[in-house]
């Protein structure tokens, strides 16, 4: 291989790229795909990201319901989403090429492994002659690449068995590509020396196979051209490429650390939430701790126990688990202590799409527990946002003596992007005080906002009792008086309401008013914000605003909404937030939804917005 | 050489644990013993009032926090142990005791309660056992024996009642005994027993329900069959029971054999002689089996008492060596750790 070469190949400018990898689950297409995503974010482009994978730990190679992908978009400008069409296909198998030729651009490029396009796999995927062969591709650029048995031939010195060798070819893969857009292959080198550092002969195989696949990009004759996306202008700082469940672990340390309380995470495993617990558990030396417990109401329950003796305590779940969190939600409530409930949403109900992401625990959220049981609800609109509401959500927990729901979903949880990381000093303490004189002490005393006092055990004098029966007003003895019962009620969901006084206002991105307000919460963030755009430059009167805040919502929600003739809400629900706004404010939004387990594409909204705009109306 | 201060400590009486509250159970029920040999124990446990935490789930004994002047948790059906436990792991400082029933931790909590003995979190579970449902007036409960005739097994249950020592041996509890509300300087001992414990400590109180299930235990409690049908767990003693310590207990194999110390065939030398310090506990749940055998005497005292790490202190301790080796955590290297790149 002559390194030299590699200036006789043309370089073209982009502006954008979609690149999507695609393989069996065992392939290794996730951490292709993350390392792809880490190097590009390195090297300076703005980037979202987009990992897609079956339930099945390793489904069977070769089927279709096995196929494991991940998608990145980068750029040299500002976006928001991971791409609707990807440019490039890198197709592992057979069946990753028939899952996702669907969504490839038109003349979009496919590096296929042609190793193993053989009758077998053939079959499993459903075709009946080879799609490389029979011209059944010719609206696309096919490169056909024998990817396992270059890997095999390059690491024909190994002492590595047959198999491991041939697990190494994701590497020589991610080389190819790395070689293709022109991306250095250091940080990966450096990777894969710690990743395998007990492991010497993998450290080799692995750097092998990704060098190979680099140099096989410069020597061999069947590509002609390498593409060149430029750094993004991004705003000056220090940037991390981060994930929406690292970006949570992250932020509410920080809260911890901000209001000088030790961080206690109570939490049973479940996709996509248990990331946070991973993250969370390597970071002893900040004095977090974390309760693997042995269920959901054990997660919770122990979160409420350390909120008890004064601990920033969090539960992270996903949808079935925040349905199995309920009741203690309302003990929560009851008790009046500051518990994070973070639930990453996926496809529901039951069981449902555990890999996949969907918006629809919003009512459970917002209403889902018996009695009158208000609980602030928050959501998260993009990964690097998930720091800010993670703290943003202890903030409000601690300051007002009350649990509060931190939504997200897999969108955010397992997408990434950079984020320009904020100076410590920048971030706001977070004052907690604990009651300790004895004088007028009362446990359901309030204060100016009609929080309860932190009186937690250790202090002498201040000893109380709380549960979930209902409380007398101040004493906090257990009462069935019917006139108190109405006014604590009522007083707990004042309490509630209260913290409108003290979120953002919701703010409106265009036009103040005009005919046609976008209006999204929570991972649709990215997908509407790129359409809005789109649409804005086609000279279309349209607006956008995103709710962080759904319970309470910003004071000037309802202003905002009727300075519009228009409403559209997309979700990924059959309406949700459309129907909280209908009811609250007597508007009549209209719904743009999608339930598939998988976030909005950018034209689904713009194609929308078109519509609702019939032609040109509005310019 | 500290300074000589003359601190006279407030010694504290079993008035100072009894709140303001009016104790709401049945007239005759046996959970007011056991809220009198707390009350009683308490003073001489060596720890202070405010660093005291009662959590309770839900049934009658669960209201016991309120009724207690230290600092009370209510929770909800079956859940003490988890808040317990989450409560135990942040604040370790703290003595933790749980009041259940048989409904609340062997039914709806039973997954809490193994969890918490197999960990050995620092708590004490006192477990009021009246083999009956209360509160909710009068259903079988898991302790209930097979047959039992009530509101919801009209025709008796067909259930198997589970065996709460035998299932705190089987999640390899530290510290597992019985009593009984009818006994309480024998109560008051396990108490103190149970507070002195490191790790896991579960009590289980044989405790009459006298509306729902009057005369459960009275073999076990009256006068004239109690010597016959007890026998006392003591360390290191064998075992002897009987109105004129006239019978024992002989281990033949895995097999316990009720002897007469009588007919002069058996001397006290040839019985089985009781370790609660055995680290394996299949002797303990041999002994916690005697219930289950027509004609055997019910064992009360401590079947287990073994020491091992609790869950709690293996929490701080990592946290401490993981501090040591990283150094204390800041916010800035928190937020700097990672690849990072500067734009300019």
């Amino acid at each position: 291989m002559e390194k030299e070469k590699t200036t006789e190949k043309e370089i073209q400018n982009l502006n954008e790229v979609t690149v999507r990898f695609a393989g069996d689950s065992g392939d290794g297409m996730q951490l292709t795909g993350t390392q792809f995503s880490d190097t590009t974010a390195l090297f300076g482009n703005d980037l979202g990201t987009l990992p897609d994978y079956p339930a099945e730990i390793r489904a069977p190679a070769g089927t279709l319901y096995g196929v494991s992908g991940f998608q990145v978009h980068f750029s040299s400008e500002d976006i928001h989403t991971p791409g609707d069409t990807p440019d490039v296909l890198v197709a592992m198998n057979p069946a990753a090429l028939k899952i996702n030729l669907k969504d490839l651009k038109p003349n979009g490029m496919i590096i296929a492994n042609t190793d193993s396009f053989d009758m077998k796999n053939l079959k499993m995927a459903g075709y009946d002659s080879n799609p490389l062969e029979d011209g059944s591709l010719s609206n696309y650029k096919v490169f056909p690449v024998p990817i396992t048995s270059l890997t095999s031939n390059a690491l024909k010195e190994s002492t590595l068995s047959t198999k491991e060798i041939t697990r190494c070819k994701n590497f020589f893969a991610l080389g190819l590509t790395y070689w293709l857009f022109n991306r250095p292959i250091e940080p990966t080198l450096e990777w894969i020396k710690d990743k395998f550092s007990k492991r010497p002969e993998l450290v080799e195989a692995n750097s092998t196979a990704l060098k190979a696949g680099y140099y096989f990009g410069d020597s061999t004759e069947i590509f002609t051209t390498r593409y060149q996306v430029e750094p993004a202008h991004l705003p000056k700082g220090t940037y991390r490429n981060i994930s929406g469940n690292e970006a949570i672990a992250l932020g509410f340390v920080a809260a911890s650390l901000k209001s000088n309380l030790p961080l206690f995470l109570g939490s049973y495993p479940i996709t996509p939430a248990s990331d946070i617990l991973h993250y969370l558990s390597t970071y002893k030396n900040y004095g977090v701790k974390t309760f693997q417990a042995e269920d959901e109401i054990a997660g919770i329950t122990a979160a409420i126990g350390a909120a008890y003796g004064g601990s920033l305590a969090i539960t992270t779940t996903s949808g079935p688990g925040m349905a199995l969190k309920t009741e203690a939600m309302g003990l929560a409530v009851m008790t009046e202590l500051p518990v994070v409930i973070i639930n990453i949403q996926r496809g529901g109900p039951s069981t449902g799409l555990p890999t996949k992401t969907e918006q629809a625990d919003l009512f459970q959220a917002v209403f889902g527990r018996n009695g009158e049981a208000p609980i602030p609800v928050l959501a998260t609109s993009t990964p690097s946002d998930c720091f800010y509401m993670a703290i943003e959500a202890a903030r409000i927990a601690i300051k007002y003596m009350t649990p509060v729901i931190l939504l997200s979903d897999g969108y955010i949880a397992n997408g990434s992007e950079p984020w320009r990381l904020p100076k410590p000093e920048e971030i706001a303490d977070i004052p907690v005080k604990f009651v300790k004189d004895k004088e007028g002490f009362a446990p359901y005393n309030r204060n100016e906002y009609l929080a309860r006092p932190w009186a937690v055990p250790g202090t002498p004098g201040l000893e109380h009792r709380i549960g979930g029966l209902e409380k007398a007003h101040i004493t906090g003895n257990v009462s069935y008086d019917p006139e108190n019962h109405e006014f604590m009620v009522r007083l707990r969901a004042r309490k509630v309401q209260n913290v409108q006084n003290d979120i953002p206002d919701l703010t409106v991105i265009g036009e103040q008013e005009g005919e046609l307000l976008v209006l999204g919460w929570g991972g649709t963030y990215g997908a509407i914000t790129e359409a809005v755009k789109k649409a804005q430059k086609d000279g279309l009167k349209v607006s956008q605003a995103h709710l962080k805040y759904l319970f309470p919502m910003p004071k000037n929600t309802k202003d905002v909404l009727k300075r519009f003739k228009k409403i559209l809400i997309p979700e990924l629900n059959l309406g949700q937030l459309a129907t909280i706004i209908r009811a609250q404010f007597l508007v009549e939004p209209i719904s743009l939804t999608k339930i598939k387990g998988l976030p909005f594409k950018t034209s689904e909204v713009y194609n929308k917005i078109k519509e609702i705009f019939g032609g040109n109306n509005g310019r | 050489m500290e300074d000589s201060i003359d601190v006279k400590e407030v010694k504290l009486t079993a008035k100072d644990f009894a709140s303001d509250q009016d104790v709401r159970w049945c007239p005759g029920c046996g959970d007011y013993s056991i809220l009198a040999q707390v009350q009683r124990t308490f003073p001489d446990i060596g720890v202070k009032k405010e660093n005291i935490v009662w959590v309770s789930g839900i049934g009658c004994s669960s209201r016991f926090p309120y009724y207690m002047s230290t600092y009370g948790f209510h929770g909800i059906h079956g859940r003490a142990p988890a808040i317990a436990t989450g409560l135990k792991v942040a604040r370790p400082d703290l003595s933790v005791w749980v009041a259940t029933g048989d409904g609340d931790l062997l039914s709806i909590g039973g997954n809490h309660f193994i969890h918490a003995c197999r960990k050995n979190v620092d708590l004490k579970i006192l477990l009021f056992n009246n083999r009956i449902y209360g509160l909710t007036k009068g259903q079988y409960s898991p302790t209930s024996e097979k047959g039992k005739i009530t509101k919801s097994t009209p025709f008796g249950s067909v259930d198997y009642p589970f065996n709460p020592i035998s299932l705190a041996l089987g999640a390899e509890a530290t510290f597992v005994a019985r009593t009984i509300d009818r006994e309480p300087k024998h109560m008051q001992e396990m108490i103190k027993r149970a507070a002195a414990h490191k790790g896991i400590a579960f009590i289980e109180v044989f405790q009459n329900c006298n509306i729902f299930n009057d005369g459960a235990y009275e073999l076990l409690t009256d006068k004239e069959t109690k010597a016959d049908n007890v026998v006392i767990l003591e360390h290191n003693k064998p075992l002897v029971f009987g109105k004129e310590g006239n019978k024992g207990i002989k281990l033949d194999g895995f097999k316990p054999v009720v002897v007469d110390l009588t007919d002069g065939k058996y001397s006290v030398n040839d019985l089985w002689v009781h370790d609660e310090h055995d680290e394996s506990p299949a002797r303990a749940f041999i002994l916690s089996q005697f219930t289950e055998i027509p004609n055997m005497p019910t064992p009360i005292g401590v079947f287990r008492a073994i020491i091992k790490e609790t869950y709690d202190a293996g929490v701080e301790d990592q946290i401490k060596r993981i501090t040591e080796k990283k150094g204390k955590g800041d916010l800035k290297s928190l937020l700097y750790s990672g690849n990072t790149w500067e734009v300019n």
